[in-house]
């Protein structure tokens, strides 16, 4: 019967990401209630150093594939060691990270391992036994609450900075194993050829503590800077709605909304943003959210739990003083 | 180069969605039908490849009628002809059935690099490409924001944006490429374009048609069952910031997200 809960770690140049702590917090938290283990993959290089990490976090397990071919992730190599080792374990729950590289991974495993998916969930539970799924559909527009049949391992993927970090706990540690997988280069048929780093060195908005996020009430690229000073002085990277990408004014890679990244930050301050649905699609799952808008009946402002009517060229100026005040 | 767009229809972004009496399903009754917004992507960067490499661009859909017109959308903007997979037993399919559906229309045909959008704006699984990549047997490249084919046709670079980082992969083809947003502005159908594609061929096929067996699809063969669809979570009643000047409600503000909720 198939037994134990699985997540898999996510690693960037031996580093564990994030995300990796999430999901191994919710992992023993679901593995608790089902009276079951956590087992947590880890895949890369040079890296079975990293397990003691996890048992502190609730690894019972650290299953570790240590092979020069998995330093870096791409999903062949990934997909076929992973699919292996489930295969021959044979885990009742799969948990893996809804990063980019999660995404990646997810998406061909489950294909892979013939099993259903539930992709980019924000909560999980155990009901008589069996994994349940919350999940945004339309970009949060709706929810759904999923459950798997005939398809083992139950198998999900969690949206990053949604599940909480347990506190670790530096007497629990794991025990390691080494992996035994086979892999035949002939099937590694992509590889990354090379690595380019953001400028700015801004954390992504899928992992940001904060966002400050403007739209067309900025009316122009140059008056971004005011949104780039309120982040610096609160640890906050900058986003853009739909319109002020599509002008021209932000990258592509800095969208929030429905076409662009869905966000769940502690705090996200929308500055000039009407809130059109497509967007409040990619933020509303924030904890903490605040409005700065000239138009009292803004749409936005109904998702908001502050708002600030009023002229976003003088108001986000002043908040970066008073922030300022709190954060000396 | 041969170049297959795979693409669906889905409710345009500024719509609302209502979920049914039975508590599991969407009303679709006022919704306006668009080609899902990434796969327009999908098109676009096909397009650019036939205008540089030659070749053919077969678009595939899947779906009920409707889905004609966004595969006559793709025509109009330059695509060579469509396919749609259409069989009432396909309605509620997963997308893992969805993607083997998609596989058996397309492993008889004749392709190079295979463009679908990164997730449909519906679902938001993400997983129908790289799982039709998977049953092919062909490698996948998702998320991608610049995409480059070798002169000679046989390899690709292609460009993920990651957290933080881009990553430029290389791969042989065929492959299966997923595009995100950031890859290309697709272009409008022209007015010459619209009309020459009420002409363009389009094929419909059944799961018969394709050798497959329909209790295999459908809602009834979900791995991933759906229990209920509810609204999203009320967010509780906002606090209006009060104060004479900007200065002022600035100051009150940061109060609040210093003392109340603690974040700052």
């Amino acid at each position: 019967m198939a037994q134990g809960v699985w997540t898999i770690a996510e690693q960037r140049d031996g580093e564990l990401r994030k995300i990796t702590y999430e999901i191994v917090s919710e992992g023993r938290r679901l593995a608790d209630v089902l009276g079951q283990e956590v087992t947590v993959v880890l895949l890369g290089s040079n890296i079975k150093d990293k397990a003691t990490q996890l048992g502190q976090y609730g690894a019972d397990k650290v299953l570790v594939a240590d092979d020069a071919r998995l330093e870096t992730y791409t999903t062949d190599a990934y997909v076929e060691v992973i699919s292996q080792l489930v295969r021959a374990n044979d885990p009742a729950v799969l948990l893996i990270g809804a990063s980019v590289q999660g995404k990646d991974l997810s998406a061909r495993l489950s294909a892979r391992l013939g099993v259903g998916m539930a992709q980019d969930c924000t909560a999980f539970s155990i009901e008589a036994g069996n994994l349940i799924a919350i999940r945004p559909i339309y970009a949060g527009k709706a929810y759904t609450k999923l459950t798997f049949e005939n398809s083992l391992p139950q198998m999900a993927a969690a949206r990053p900075n949604v599940m909480s970090i347990s506190e670790p706990n530096a007497s629990r540690s794991a025990e390691v194993i080494d992996a035994t997988f086979t892999m035949d280069d002939s099937t590694l048929k992509t590889k990354v050829v090379s690595v380019i780093k953001d400028e700015g060195g801004k954390v992504d908005l899928t992992e940001a503590d904060k966002i400050v996020s403007g739209g067309r009430g900025m009316k122009g690229p140059e008056n971004f800077k005011i949104l780039e000073d309120l982040a610096d002085v609160i640890g906050a990277s900058v986003g853009a709605s739909r319109s002020a990408v599509d002008a021209g004014w932000r990258s592509h890679t800095d969208q929030v909304g429905q076409t662009g990244k869905v966000v769940s930050p502690n705090l996200y301050i929308a500055c000039g943003i009407s809130g059109a649905i497509q967007h409040l699609a990619g933020m509303s799952t924030s904890k903490v959210i605040v409005a700065i808008n000239k138009d009292e009946d803004a749409p936005i402002f109904q998702k908001a739990d502050y708002g600030v009517v009023g002229d976003l060229f003088d108001v986000v100026p002043a908040l970066t003083e008073e922030a300022k005040k709190y954060l000396s | 180069m041969n170049i297959i767009v795979c693409l669906k229809q889905v409710p345009d972004t500024e719509s609302q969605i209502k979920i049914g009496s039975d508590g599991k399903s969407i009303l679709t009754d006022d919704i306006k039908w668009v080609m899902n917004p990434y796969d327009e992507f999908g098109v676009e960067e096909a397009l650019r490849l036939k205008e540089k490499f030659g070749g053919t661009v077969t678009v595939v859909g899947l779906g009920p009628k409707r889905v004609t017109e966004a595969i006559r959308t793709a025509l109009a903007m330059g695509a060579d002809k469509g396919v749609l997979v259409n069989d009432d037993a396909l309605n509620g399919s997963d997308s893992i059935a969805t993607a083997k559906a998609l596989a058996a229309a397309i492993k008889n045909l004749e392709y190079d690099v295979i463009l679908t959008g990164q997730r449909g704006v519906d679902d938001d699984m993400g997983v129908t490409g790289a799982a039709l990549a998977e049953f092919l047997g062909i490698p996948q490249l998702s998320l991608i924001i610049k995409l480059e084919v070798a002169e000679d046709g046989k390899s690709v670079k292609a460009t993920r944006p990651v957290e933080g980082q881009a990553l430029t992969i290389e791969s042989s083809l065929p492959a299966l490429i997923t595009a995100q947003k950031g890859l290309n502005e697709p272009r409008y159908a022209s007015l010459p374009g619209i009309m020459k594609a009420k002409k363009k061929p389009l094929e419909e096929k059944t799961l018969a048609d394709l050798g497959l067996n329909a209790a295999e699809f459908g809602s009834s063969a979900r791995k991933v069952k759906i229990l209920e669809i509810t609204p999203p979570p009320e967010r509780g009643g906002g606090k209006v910031i009060t104060g004479e000047t900007a200065q002022e409600k600035a100051a009150e503000l940061a109060k609040l997200l210093h003392e109340e909720a603690k974040i700052i």
